[in-house]
């Protein structure tokens, strides 16, 4: 279980190339589903359509909790990628884990920390851009003294503490469910008792991070409109 | 060390750059390919439903009104149409009242001229009928005068004697 990475240095710069792949796989398909389903785009809307419509006022109505649509109707791409590309990412490593040469290869992207730790600074670094942007250097300064001015070192630490959170539950959470189901993987594969016994817990664990991987997909997102929130509307 | 494999990045003792741009460039292209082929024209799609949803709400809203204004309108017209017949009714039974009257009152007038001509008819009648008698009794008279004093008298005294005779009688009578 304790697989290595199929690191490589190019430019003076380190790749894990399963984080590269998988990556891609992921971007793909979430392209591909999106794409496909909304071709043929009709007034009345059928079949996928009618999914993907779902999720845009799903993440319409998670931005619509935390901000004015007039502020918030921005973010939306933004929300609707992130939770498609962080779902499916969750979900990719579910099915099997590819292990070539002791280099774990197929896995989820999102059970590695750069990868989310990158999404979350992404994020946070949106949410300070644009409370500058649409409140000006000194209502954006301002927030951290609020809501009194003592407050200003746990504000500053709340910052560093929102980035590391939001990066780490999500790769805790997918990581820690990529571990187990190895660990139930592997003792299946010891012989037909160990596949008997592991069978049952294999499958409920594979429907608990499904739940888990749409959990914290949502999560994600909802804690990002949250932040952005916190800078970017006038009122909490 | 034992704990090597908690610590962040553990897959090589170095961070791993490269994954962050990746993952960078990954998304955001991602994101604008996403945005250029199917949020963008979904989008487009909900909002013309948006649209054409309030637009057809606003219609019926309309059409509403307008049936609501017409209905009103037949209502006043059907209103006005019956004042309307019955003023023409009232109309006519005063003008037959009216005619009614006129007809008797002219029935009557009528009748009673007629009797009047025929009350003075029958005076003349009488008149002449006893003008007559009265010419008949003096030529009788004279004649039975005649015949008694077989005489032949002039006429014409006899006459006015006569008929003084016969006024005295007409008196007495």
């Amino acid at each position: 279980m304790d697989h290595g990475a199929p690191m490589k240095e190019i430019f003076g710069i380190w790749f894990n190339l399963s984080n590269v792949m998988m990556l891609i796989v992921a971007a793909t398909i979430v392209f591909l589903i999106a794409f496909i389903s909304t071709r043929n785009l009709k007034l009345k809307p059928t079949g996928m359509q009618n999914f993907m419509e779902w999720i845009m006022d799903f993440v319409k109505g998670l931005i619509k909790s935390n901000m004015d649509w007039k502020d918030g109707g921005r973010f939306h791409v933004l929300g609707i990628t992130l939770i498609m590309f962080i779902f499916v990412s969750n979900l990719l490593g579910l099915p099997f884990a590819v292990v070539v040469n002791g280099d774990l290869w197929w896995k989820s992207p999102t059970a590695d920390p750069t990868v989310t730790m990158t999404l979350a600074v992404l994020v946070i670094a949106l949410s300070h851009y644009y409370g500058i942007k649409m409140k000006g250097l000194k209502g954006y300064g301002a927030s951290y003294l609020k809501p009194m001015p003592f407050l200003l070192p746990l504000n500053i630490i709340e910052e560093f503490a929102n980035t590391l959170t939001l990066g780490l539950r999500l790769y805790g959470n997918i990581y820690a469910g990529e571990i187990l189901l190895t660990l139930l993987a592997a003792s299946a594969s010891t012989g037909i008792l160990g596949f008997a016994a592991s069978i049952v817990p294999m499958m409920a664990w594979q429907g608990f991070s499904i739940f888990i991987g749409t959990i914290q997909a949502f999560i994600f997102v909802m804690l990002t409109m949250v932040y952005i929130s916190h800078k970017v509307a006038d009122d909490h | 060390m034992f704990f090597d494999h908690l610590v962040l990045g553990a897959a090589g003792e170095f961070l791993n750059i490269g994954d962050i741009i990746v993952t960078l460039v990954i998304f955001s292209l991602l994101m604008l390919l996403l945005k250029k082929f199917a949020w963008g024209p979904l989008m487009g799609v909900m909002q013309q439903r948006e649209e054409l949803i309030a637009s057809e709400i606003e219609a019926a809203e309309n059409s509403r009104q307008e049936s609501h204004k017409l209905l009103e309108e037949q209502r006043a017209i059907l209103k006005d149409a019956s004042t309307q017949a019955q003023q023409i009714v009232e109309n006519a039974k005063k003008q037959g009242e009216v005619s009614r009257e006129d007809i008797i009152t002219t029935a009557r007038a009528e009748a009673g001229r007629m009797k009047d001509a025929a009350v003075q008819e029958i005076a003349n009648e009488r008149e002449k009928a006893i003008a007559a008698v009265r010419d008949e009794v003096v030529a009788l008279s004279l004649l039975a005068a005649s015949k008694v004093l077989d005489k032949e008298i002039s006429e014409e005294e006899n006459r006015q004697l006569i008929n003084e005779t016969i006024a005295k009688a007409g008196e007495l009578q």
